[in-house]
């Protein structure tokens, strides 16, 4: 039987690894192949890495360090951070990454997500989607990292993106980022109601309980984390955790 | 000298990566000499099933892997896509593949609206002979999975292990010198390790 995929999110700026909390105050966690190389050992279910400064810097990829990661991931790679074009894709297909993740060029350049579902296949083509509440309590699909507003609610984006060949839909809430109290289960779940794809639940998981919900309740297809994986304790101290195999294998039991 | 067959579809980049690692020797080969000077092949591949033959052909590469496979029989590993080019025919595209092995390679069509197609993730193989290509791999190997189509041997016999997703389907196959995985060994730890390993290590009578 299948299971439920539990996976890492590493946020990379200027060459470190990260954790933000409501995609702000960025905390230092250490050297990320260095964290890679752990989570390989703990055999983890897949890893996405995103790094947070391409778009901002308006840069492509750092293809060096993905191309260090990729020799240390013995599992399934999803990169995302400032791709804009099929050849940078193509690049980082062959370094060894077997997804990739577009957030802002999604919006922006939507017809790149056909192009390269046509060329890459539907599987290896992630469309994530940050979302945040309004103060009137809407939810808003903001891109560039938080920064710049988009027209389309989530569910309607996610549809036109999944109609173009997104294979999967990372959905992240940036009022539950690093907050480690649990996933927006309602945007989760209007989420899974509306696409066929995979959804992957992320923002605020803090505990094997929230991946229960994510899936029990909210119909996630797999639950991705960042401040859990990396921080321990209430004073955040550094720590590279993963949950037991046995424990991974009951999720969504 | 192992040979990974590189015909413009995915990433032959993991594969590398991963042989490195068990301490294999492989060269990336679209130049059918290299395939002839190779001992073993592994043909990889991630995307359309069409797309994958007609790359083959506009490369020239049938012919080379034809005579390699079929004639000199060297041990062939095909991946995902490439097990199913392995295959007679596919309905992703209603094409014919390379024949190879004696099946077809059909689309998922699943009863329970809860199994999502693709069939993405983690799940287990169940062997059903013993191969040197599964030594100290067990029904408890988890293996990372990405398809919409399956493997459908015509011979119960070829069938190496199942996995189940809404049905048992035949996640691997064996028939002489050919082995196809529909799983991903290069991207499933340890247990993928083993197995190429194996195949890297195997010696066939």
């Amino acid at each position: 039987m299948l299971r439920t995929r539990v996976i890492p999110v590493l946020l990379i700026q200027d060459g470190g690894l990260y954790k933000t909390q409501r995609f702000k105050d960025p905390k230092y966690v250490g050297d990320p192949i260095n964290a890679v190389k752990i989570f390989n050992e703990k055999e983890v279910d897949e890893i996405i890495v995103l790094d947070i400064s391409a778009t901002r810097e308006n840069r492509g990829p750092d293809f060096n360090l993905i191309a260090d990661i990729a020799t240390e991931c013995f599992m399934p790679f999803c990169y995302g951070g400032g791709v804009k074009s099929i050849d940078e894709m193509k690049r980082l297909f062959s370094l060894g990454a077997e997804k990739i993740a577009l957030n802002t060029s999604a919006v922006e350049t939507p017809h790149l997500i056909q192009e390269a579902a046509d060329l890459f296949g539907a599987q290896a083509i992630v469309a994530s989607i940050d979302v945040k509440k309004s103060w009137l309590g809407k939810y808003e699909v903001l891109t560039r990292c938080g920064q710049t507003k988009v027209k389309q609610d989530p569910i309607t984006l996610a549809q036109e993106l999944e109609k173009l060949g997104a294979g999967e839909i990372l959905i992240n809430s940036i009022d539950h980022d690093g907050l480690m109290t649990g996933y927006d289960l309602k945007l989760i779940k209007s989420m899974t109601d509306a696409v066929r794809v995979p959804v992957i639940a992320c923002g605020g998981a803090g505990s094997v309980e929230h991946f229960q919900q994510a899936v029990k309740e909210a119909g996630a297809s797999a639950v991705a984390a960042g401040s859990m994986f990396v921080f321990h304790g209430k004073h955040r101290a550094v720590l590279i955790t993963y949950p037991e195999p046995s424990i991974v294998e009951s999720i969504g039991r | 000298m192992l040979a990974i067959i590189d015909y413009g579809m995915g990433n032959l980049g993991s594969i590398q990566n991963m042989l490195k690692k068990v301490g294999v020797r492989a060269t990336i080969a679209s130049d059918p000499a290299i395939i002839d000077a190779a001992a073993k092949i592994i043909l990889p591949g991630v995307g359309h099933f069409a797309a994958g033959m007609k790359n083959l052909k506009e490369r020239g590469l049938i012919e080379a892997l034809r005579r390699n496979v079929l004639e000199t029989k060297k041990p062939t590993l095909g991946i995902c896509l490439g097990a199913q080019l392995l295959t007679e025919f596919s309905e992703e595209g209603n094409v014919e593949g390379l024949g190879f092995i004696k099946a077809k390679t059909l689309r998922f069509q699943l009863d329970d609206a809860t199994l999502k197609v693709p069939h993405m993730g983690w799940n287990l193989i169940a062997p059903q002979k013993s191969s040197p290509l599964l030594e100290g791999l067990s029904s408890q190997s988890r293996f990372y999975f990405v398809h919409s189509y399956f493997l459908k041997a015509e011979s119960p016999s070829d069938i190496l292990t199942k996995t189940h997703y809404g049905f048992d389907f035949a996640s691997a196959l064996e028939h002489q010198n050919i082995f196809a995985a529909q799983f991903h060994p290069e991207k499933s730890h340890k247990f993928g390790m083993r197995l190429m390993k194996n195949f890297a290590d195997l010696r066939l009578n």
